[in-house]
């Protein structure tokens, strides 16, 4: 698998003898320009380290893989006036800071916008490449086509249920690095890891050596981002930041990034023990 | 060409947009049926619950005064709400059970608009001993607060989704959610012929019994093959079960009605073929309700078990290659078909099948002002039993529960 260029980011951090922190965060919350001020934060401010590489969520109706924190999120950021060419404006914030940036979202959204259109747009954000939760590669021609023209990373997800001959499979179709589901469910901080993503990460060690794996679901504090460091090329953490988002909306300050900065730091600190 | 193809697609539609983590289960749910389908125990079975559990065949009725008002058609009502349970989803549910606990499975998830499938899945959990936990969105679990009973008095669990816009859609996706985590044990028994591959044409298979009955009950009265065959669409399993075996018979018409809420023109509407657009929701690609984003739009009907955003993709293909044909019904055209059938039949409908009903007053009356002298045979596919929707007849018309008059008290 080539790295493509949001795979570098992973090696960076290899070289400087750690493992990558890949952030997600959503467009749209709590408003669009209040979640351009949480992406500029998650890049890094002044000395402190930041994430990695940046994902960028782009809210839909009907997000199947998403836990409940991520939807009450999106639910918000979609009644707010959210739209998809929003993401393009996200995309650009982030990589104006030098941070990479790839986009989350599910389908039928890329779909709509037009495949190519949405590739082309991409691109010329700066973004790197699409994560696609509820796309695997089998229904994937229309945008092998145009990841290819666009020279956009595919991050395909595998899981623990998947079998050795899709693992090889989608290994050989991603650009950049595979995103494994590091437990059988939707996104959402879990307290205790399970060994069911130690497990996928070796399995996909055997079979596809030269693969970059990043790991999410579950994640929330530095202790377990270090302990996913024994084993992925790339942390993945969500909800941990969207909780504090979400705790400042209530209270009516959603401008409050405190909590945000708070959990940031924990992480960067995790992937560097 | 039979389809779907192998991986699930019709043309352009269906095939199996869901997370990776869904595949293997997916995978296992197709080679189980393909086994099934193939072996003479399951069918056995199965035509042992339908015979002696669930009353199959239903009977084919003949709608004499009703046919008064659809212009020279002979009409025949197929006659699902005379199933246990009161609708034809009991037909889907008996089989995916058996493949349930032929899976090695021990539990079912399913969701449920007004609460009929949810009731359905709840009863045959409760016949084969499986554990059964029913997702409905929470305005849903508000207004049909009696199903709900009724699925925890069959021993069901019964989960109010908040998520979304709290209504069928949403409990499909929490549906989705469940069986994401739970797939080693548990088996999500989808109501309709929506859904990733294998479950459009899975169900469609469980669903056909429908269009054989009734295909050999017209054959043996009249001698000939019906000129069309109705059915209400929502997410369109019992349309499908109606089609199915007179798909090949290229002089039978099929017409599906989809729910026209206040009507398509107000956007305020079930219509996903009529009305909508290509998309791909909820595992499948087809005709969906979505705004210029690709956002899904809520959809609107009298008719919760017809309220949703989108529809099973070989309707989609249907429509698109003009097999077969889609129009939308009003709230008000079905109620008052809801009522023509109960007052000249005897027959208190389903409101889903009263769109069917209404669709096929139309039919009539077309087909006559075109061809004076034809005596056509519409095939009506009568899906359920209106009981469950007495209480939104009492709004619609207005009556409020107290008798027309009194006699015998006191002054």
């Amino acid at each position: 698998m080539s790295a493509g260029i949001s795979g570098r980011t992973f090696q960076a951090a290899a070289e400087q003898g750690r493992k990558a922190l890949v952030a997600y965060y959503p467009v749209g919350f709590p408003d669009v320009p209040g979640s351009l001020d949480v992406l500029r934060t998650l890049c890094g401010e002044g000395d402190q380290p930041g994430a990695d590489l940046i994902e960028i969520g782009l809210p839909y109706s009907d997000p199947v893989m998403d836990g409940v924190v991520i939807q009450r999120a999106g639910t918000r950021a979609l009644a707010r006036g959210v739209r998809t060419r929003d993401v393009f404006t996200a995309v650009e914030t982030v990589a104006s800071t030098g941070t990479t940036p790839v986009v989350m979202t599910y389908w039928n959204l890329v779909d709509r916008y037009g495949v190519d259109a949405f590739a082309r747009d991409l691109a010329a954000a700066g973004g790197a490449g699409l994560i696609t939760p509820d796309l695997v590669p089998d229904e994937a021609s229309d945008w092998f086509e145009a990841s290819d023209a666009h020279g956009l990373d595919r991050i395909f997800l595998v899981s623990p249920s998947s079998t050795d001959e899709r693992i090889v499979a989608t290994a050989n179709a991603c650009r950049g690095w595979m995103y494994a589901t590091a437990v059988m469910g939707v996104t959402g901080t879990r307290t205790a890891s399970s060994s069911a993503a130690p497990e996928l990460v070796s399995r996909i060690r055997a079979l596809a050596p030269d693969t970059l794996v990043g790991v999410g679901l579950g994640v929330s504090n530095g202790d377990q981002a270090a302990d996913v460091a024994t084993f992925a090329d790339g942390v993945i953490v969500g909800s941990a930041f969207i909780k504090p988002a979400l705790a400042a909306d209530d209270a009516g300050t959603p401008g409050d990034l405190s909590g945000i900065r708070a959990v940031l730091t924990d992480l960067a600190a995790g992937v560097r023990r | 060409m039979s389809l779907p193809d192998a991986a699930g697609h019709y043309d352009i539609f269906g095939g199996k947009y869901v997370p990776e983590a869904l595949y293997a289960a997916l995978a296992q749910l197709e080679a189980e049926f393909d086994k099934a389908m193939g072996d003479e125990t399951f069918w056995r079975e199965l035509d042992d619950l339908r015979r002696n559990y669930s009353g199959r065949p239903t009977p084919l009725t003949e709608a004499k005064r009703f046919a008064e008002h659809c212009g020279n058609a002979i009409v025949l009502l197929k006659r699902e709400d005379l199933n246990h349970t009161g609708s034809h989803k009991i037909n889907n549910v008996l089989g995916q059970a058996l493949l349930t606990k032929r899976m090695g499975k021990t539990r079912v998830i399913a969701e449920t608009g007004a609460g009929q499938h949810g009731v359905a899945t709840a009863t045959a959990a409760a016949l084969l001993g499986l554990e059964c936990r029913v997702y409905m969105g929470k305005v849903d679990t508000d207004r049909q607060a009696l199903n709900v009973a009724r699925m925890q008095l069959l021993g069901a669990e019964v989960i109010a989704v908040e998520s979304g816009s709290q209504t069928l859609k949403d409990a499909m996706n929490d549906a989705m959610r469940d069986w994401v985590a739970s797939v080693d044990d548990t088996h999500y028994l989808i109501g309709t012929v929506a859904g990733p591959h294998p479950f459009p044409k899975m169900v469609r298979e469980l669903q056909r019994v429908i269009s054989t009955e009734a295909k050999a009950q017209v054959l043996e009265r009249y001698g000939r093959l019906p000129d069309a065959v109705t059915a209400c669409v929502g997410g369109g399993s019992n349309a499908m079960g109606m089609f199915a075996d007179f798909i090949d018979d290229p002089t039978v018409a099929l017409y599906g009605f989809e729910a026209g809420g206040d009507g398509v023109e107000t956007g305020r509407h079930a219509s996903a073929i009529f009305g909508g657009s290509v998309g791909v929701l909820h595992g499948m690609r087809t005709y969906i309700l979505q705004n210029e984003d690709g956002q899904t739009l809520e959809s609107h009907s009298i008719s919760a078990g017809l309220d949703y955003p989108g529809v099973g993709p070989e309707h989609s293909w249907l429509a698109k290659t003009g097999r077969a044909t889609y129009e939308p019904v009003t709230d008000t055209e079905a109620m008052e078909a809801f009522k023509l059938l109960t007052q000249t039949e005897g027959i208190m409908p389903a409101i889903e099948s009263a769109h069917a009903l209404a669709g096929t007053i139309r039919l009539g009356q077309r087909v006559a002002a075109k061809y004076p002298d034809a005596q056509p045979i519409i095939v009506v596919c009568v899906s359920g039993r209106g009981d469950k929707d007495v209480d939104t007849a009492i709004k619609w018309f207005g009556l409020d529960g107290s008798a027309n008059a009194s006699v015998g008290g006191e002054q």
